[in-house]
């Protein structure tokens, strides 16, 4: 049965040595790789469910390799996906099979922190929590802290703008950037952005950061850096009702307190997270709250107090608040690895990223204890509730026949949900190859159509990471056509996409 | 009128100006028209149609504790300023009104177009900062729904925000979603005597610090000798944090009341220094220049006020707008003309060729048959 597909194999090969001849041509063979064994630790990125070869990967050591590269797939008509440290979550950096995947990591240098004008000028595959580590000297630092924060680069942060823990108060990564610097698809220099606070007519730093490499390729960022507050808290809240803990989170900010961070578990998460990390978290609580002040001794004293009298208020069944930096960090380490302990608890986990309305979190978070019935399959659910960013981390075993299409049924509901309750489809996490059937609940066909002028204004062919974050009208009517109500499909066990 | 019989209308008109290859000038409040037309290359005075958001206005949706209200282009700032604080909410950019200035009234719409904010945009950020979601009607007649109502959505491109300063040029803004804050427990302003350069280096060198420094402007004092000025910083944030700065730093300290007073008339270009008195200024100009904070003083004939620690700074000259122009970009940053002077010579700089053509692709992306006013 496999007959059909030699010429198809033949052709990708004869499609190989074409491209991997122009850019041989261009740029020196050894940041090129293309023999399998050589590819395959780039076939996925932080959502390996998703797996594909691409064509070639290019490993640039320089901006003109870079240019040259791109010029050379340009000419050719090759697509080109950029890739950082290869932690995001929604397959945004899948490759494309008859693409180049453009490898980011080796442009790893801090160019410039100047402490006077705050801010530091990065290469793209410098690391996250690199640009703190360096501007922790001259007292600064970069706020937008994901998770991932060790591993994952500038340029992947631009590219989904990342947001963390502590953007609440922050931002997210399109309000702590003043410009970055790259090339377009032809390989011609372009920089976006400005090292003032604007630049004349449309915001197109705002366009480029968060389109998933779809507009240009970015090799060196300015980022804002802000004074290091000199002291942080966090209260520690437990609840023994899901919807207190989220009617206290709207409480807090209805007082008129911006925290610093503001975080949810539930309780299954909580037991998944202190199994793993010995925290100190109320096992008994439905809900535990991460309640963080920073600010000066006086400024943290001063809101500590305020945020203890609204959660008292609001019927938290204990409150306690870290004493010491040792005792915050403990407080946080739970929820920093809350993916790793639910992945001590479930052979495979999938990660939601929907935003809502801060004052329907306790309805979806019951709407979701629903669905784990319908599917069969346990969900647990730590949340940026702050902002209303949710991640439950649906629990399946791949192994099991079926379960990841209930996984995938389960996480488009979710989805869904989050869209009819006022919200979207991703918060953080980025669209990529994973939510992109979302994305036609979400859009009209008009507005997607909109995205992809957008898109062409930068991208005319369209070869910068296509098939990603934008679906095409015949992608969603396919979606349409086998979407029945509340997102189960039929026959869930056959293989798609 | 009704939203829902207004926009189809407006959708109508958008589509046979397409088809016949007419122009739509579109105008809120007008409180920002001189700057506006001055923005505005081609298109705004000789279209044949002329659009009024202010027709279309009201608060949609307004909660407190979501931190995010939704209104019609053409609300009145005043309006929505009004209802926030009554929840002793607000907007911590401070965009401006130039209510008195223009004889207009600032509107939504008029606001994320043009966008333009106040003295605290270095401290709190500006516009784009706060912009969640937005509705066009672009140039083909399609009405289109971008970003929402919720603090963080990466579902798509962030057309939402790429609106913001797009003067018109993709289409009519018809409602802007916006997230908003609590109003700040404490305020004080303080006054140094100093000159600009030791105005840019002292406000940069206080911003590295864990202050809660807010906004900060420099004017120049004539009075004192040539070079002088004064220094108004003013400090927002927790009760124990203003006054701990406030004993760190020093200055002259100002009465409530003179300080609202003042960060407003700045605000609203209502200070006595925009409209100077002295001999030889009818030909002179207002303009705006946008640099890294960290910028020294321009060496430009005319007098300079300065905002956002060094990042914003209002110049009214006389000198000719290359000299300006040119002096801006040598120091890393842009200069607009925004008031005044040769109403032919462009209001923007040139841009890089290869951002100059991708802006030219997004305007025949969003308004492919020219309807709309073109920037570049």
């Amino acid at each position: 049965m496999n007959a059909p597909l030699q010429p198809e194999l033949a052709a990708r090969a004869a499609r190989q040595a074409e491209v991997v001849a122009a850019l041989s041509a261009a740029v020196p063979p050894h940041i090129l790789l293309w023999q399998p064994e050589e590819v395959t630790p780039y076939e996925c990125d932080g959502l390996s469910a998703y797996r594909r070869k691409p064509l070639v990967v290019a490993l640039p050591e320089t901006e003109a390799q870079v240019a040259a590269v791109l010029k050379a797939c340009h000419r050719l008509n090759v697509p080109v996906v950029a890739r950082g440290a290869g932690t995001g979550l929604s397959g945004g950096a899948l490759p494309n099979e008859d693409g180049v995947l453009l490898a980011l990591a080796r442009f790893n240098r801090i160019k410039r922190i100047d402490p006077i004008a705050r801010t530091a000028t990065v290469e793209c595959g410098v690391r996250n929590l690199a640009i703190s580590e360096a501007a922790a000297p001259h007292g600064l630092f970069y706020a937008p802290d994901p998770s991932s924060q060790i591993a994952c680069t500038i340029g992947g942060n631009i590219a989904e703008n990342s947001g963390g823990v502590h953007c609440l108060k922050y931002g997210l990564t399109v309000h702590n950037v003043l410009q970055v610097r790259g090339y377009t698809v032809e390989g011609e220099p372009l920089t976006i952005g400005s090292l003032a606070c604007d630049c004349p007519g449309p915001d197109l730093l705002a366009a480029v950061i968060g389109s998933e490499g779809m507009l240009m390729v970015v090799t060196e960022v300015t980022v804002k850096l802000l004074p290091k507050p000199v002291l942080a808290r966090c209260i520690m809240a437990s609840f023994d009702d899901l919807r207190k803990a989220g009617d206290a989170v709207a409480a807090i900010i209805a007082a008129g307190i911006i925290p610093a961070g503001l975080e949810m578990m539930d309780q299954p998460m909580t037991v998944a997270a202190e199994a793993f990390v010995h925290a100190g978290y109320d096992l008994e609580a439905k809900a535990i709250l991460l309640c963080e002040s920073d600010g000066t001794p006086e400024e943290v004293e001063e809101e500590i107090g305020r945020m203890t009298a609204v959660l008292s208020r609001c019927g938290a069944t204990a409150l306690k608040c870290s004493e010491s930096e040792a005792e915050r960090l403990r407080f946080w380490s739970g929820r920093k690895n809350a993916f790793p302990a639910t992945g001590r608890i479930s052979p495979d986990y999938y990660c939601m990223d929907g935003t809502i309305p801060r004052k329907r979190v306790a309805d979806m978070l019951e709407a979701i204890q629903g669905m784990e019935g319908k599917y069969g399959l346990r969900c647990v659910n730590v949340f940026h509730a702050g902002d209303g960013n949710l991640h439950p981390l649906i629990l399946f075993d791949a192994n099991q026949p079926g379960e990841l299409h209930r996984a995938e049924a389960f996480g488009a509901e979710i989805l869904e949900t989050s869209v009819a309750m006022g919200g979207t489809v991703t918060g953080e996490h980025g669209v990529g190859f994973e939510k992109i059937n979302a994305m036609c609940v979400q859009f009209s066909p008009e507005e997607r159509e909109q995205f992809f002028a957008l898109r062409r204004a930068f991208d005319p062919g369209e070869t910068l990471n296509p098939g990603k974050q934008i679906p095409t009208h015949a992608r969603c009517a396919e979606y349409g056509k086998m979407h029945v109500r509340g997102g189960l499909l039929p026959f869930p066990d056959l293989p798609r996409f | 009128m009704q939203a829902d019989v207004l926009i189809p209308l407006w959708q109508d008109l958008v589509r046979e100006a397409a088809s016949r290859g007419e122009r739509i000038r579109i105008h809120s409040g007008n409180s920002k028209a001189p700057w506006w037309a001055a923005a505005q290359h081609s298109g705004a005075d000789t279209a044949e149609h002329t659009l009024d958001v202010t027709l279309l206005s009201g608060i949609t949706h307004f909660e407190p504790t979501e931190l995010v209200i939704t209104a019609r282009a053409g609300t009145p700032l005043a309006e929505i300023e009004a209802a926030l604080a009554e929840h002793r909410q607000f907007l911590p950019f401070e965009p401006p009104h130039f209510a008195r200035a223009s004889g207009g009234q600032a509107t939504l719409g008029g606001m994320v177009a043009s966008a333009m904010s106040g003295p605290a945009r270095i401290s709190a950020g500006g516009v784009r900062d706060y912009v969640l979601g937005a509705t066009l009607l672009n140039g083909k007649g399609e009405v289109l729904r971008f970003g929402g109502e919720v603090m963080k959505n990466v579902a798509g491109f962030d057309v939402s925000r790429l609106l913001c300063g797009s003067l018109g040029s993709l289409g009519v803004i018809l409602d802007v979603s916006l997230k908003i804050l609590p109003m700040a427990v404490a305020e004080t302003s303080l006054r140094f005597a100093m000159t600009q350069d030791e105005a840019i280096a002292r406000c940069n060198a206080w911003a590295a610090q864990p202050l809660p420094l807010n906004a900060s402007a420099w004017l120049p004092d004539r009075s004192a000798g040539t070079g002088k000025g004064v220094l108004t910083l003013r400090l927002r944030g927790a009760q124990a944090a203003v006054q701990a700065a406030c004993a760190k730093l020093g200055g002259e300290r100002l009465a409530d009341t003179d300080a609202a007073a003042f960060w407003t008339a700045l605000r609203e270009q209502t200070l006595p220094w925009f409209t100077p008195t002295w001999p030889g200024d009818s030909q002179a100009a207002l303009w705006r220049l946008s640099l890294p904070t960290t910028a020294p003083a321009l060496d430009l004939s005319g007098t300079q006020l300065v905002e956002w620690f060094g990042g914003q700074r209002w110049l009214i000259s006389a000198a000719p707008a290359s000299i300006i122009l040119e002096a801006t970009r040598q120091a890393g940053g842009h200069a607009t003309r925004f008031r005044g002077g040769d109403a032919r010579a462009p209001a923007f700089e040139p841009t890089q060729a290869t951002l100059l053509r991708i802006q030219r692709q997004i305007k025949t992306a969003f308004d492919p048959h020219g309807v709309f006013p073109t920037l570049f």
